[in-house]
């Protein structure tokens, strides 16, 4: 196999894993942007298929990296790309885990999430527009991506039912 | 961490689990975390717990991926925190695997295309509303609030790149937040 997309996969992921700050779903605008635009990997339309079996499947959400590496390069793809957002994070992590054990320094710790963790959340919400935007699913693709919004900010149920129910009544508007 | 008697959970305890938090996260892995480590596994009480959640939030990386390293660091140091990864992730690969080779097979398919953008739409939708969610409940302050809301309409609106846009808002969002720290 080739060797270079594996090369290019690697850092991609493993420099854009360093500003996921508040998981990888905040990373779905300039994952877009570098396989859709930078590197010509995948069309639009099938990113927007690759996202929606992410979000599907179980396990965190760095699985739309593993499965942009699975489709570009087969399962050494999807350890590489895997390996690569897993790894600076945690080693991050690490650090923070051990550091936190000998601050007494609270307040740091609320100043920092205070002040990161509002700002992760308003970029995930421009992931979902942008990832809304990506799918093309027109009017119909608009209000089921609010309807479905709406539900799962309203109710306690899993994610997982809305997501079915969105999907099979995307079906039934295409098909009437 | 209130230091009870309780020895700290084995290798293998760790490992079974944060395989079940993978297997089980369907829909969203913080649930079924918070189940598996604070009520079936009692590794932290639900103080504890808020508090390492709060602070992956803020840290990069998938949330649940950073809490299983510094658990498994804190109780079996580096081979815990290995362990409890390769846990955390390993189903929910083989999972992805089996997906992905069977859309490799039916993405020729025009109902297959249909159903996956419906899934794609709805999965955005899941995503609006669960980062609407956490917004809420994290309880910003006005100028969180608009750090937030800058960070929407630059990203969604201008598709500013995420790190410009990460390097302009992140000291705002820190001066705020230690500005409101001190006034309490």
């Amino acid at each position: 196999m080739n060797g270079r997309p594996l090369v290019q996969l690697a850092i991609l992921f493993g420099s854009l894993s360093l500003i996921s700050i508040g998981g990888a779903n905040v990373l779905i605008p300039e994952i877009h942007r570098q396989v859709v635009e930078t590197y010509a990997w995948l069309d639009s339309a099938s990113f927007t298929r690759l996202f929606a079996i992410s979000q599907a499947a179980p396990g965190p959400n760095v699985m739309l990296a593993s499965i942009i590496g699975w489709h570009i390069a087969g399962l050494s793809g999807l350890m590489v790309a895997t390996i690569a957002i897993l790894t600076p994070p945690a080693i991050i992590a690490l650090l923070a885990g051990r550091g936190i054990r000998h601050w007494s320094g609270s307040r740091a710790i609320r100043v920092f999430t205070g002040g990161l963790v509002p700002l992760a959340l308003g970029l995930m919400l421009a992931s979902g527009v942008v990832a809304a935007r990506a799918a093309s699913g027109g009017l119909a693709g608009y209000m089921i991506t609010g309807a479905v919004g709406l539900a799962v900010f309203f109710t306690r149920r899993n994610p997982l039912l809305w997501m079915g129910l969105g999907m099979i009544a995307f079906m039934l508007a295409q098909r009437l | 961490m209130s230091a009870g008697p309780a020895p700290p959970p084995r290798l293998q305890d760790l490992f079974l689990g944060f395989l079940k938090i993978g297997l089980m996260g369907f829909g969203g892995v913080a649930a079924v975390a918070r189940h598996v480590i604070v009520v079936e596994r009692a590794w932290l009480d639900d103080e504890d717990y808020g508090q390492l959640i709060g602070l992956c939030q803020a840290l990069p990386g998938a949330n649940t991926v950073n809490a299983a390293v510094m658990l498994g660091d804190r109780y079996r140091g580096l081979a815990g925190a290995l362990v409890c990864v390769v846990g955390i992730m390993a189903a929910p690969l083989a999972i992805l695997v089996a997906a992905a080779t069977t859309y490799d097979r039916i993405a020729g398919y025009p109902l297959a295309r249909l159903a996956l953008t419906g899934a794609a739409v709805s999965a955005a939708g899941l995503v609006l509303g669960t980062a609407a969610k956490l917004l809420v409940r994290a309880r910003p302050s006005p100028i969180s609030w608009a750090c937030a809301a800058a960070a929407l309409i630059a990203v969604a609106a201008f598709r500013v790149p995420l790190p410009w846009a990460l390097a302009c808002l992140a000291p705002l969002g820190l001066a705020g937040a230690a500005w409101s720290s001190r006034r309490r």
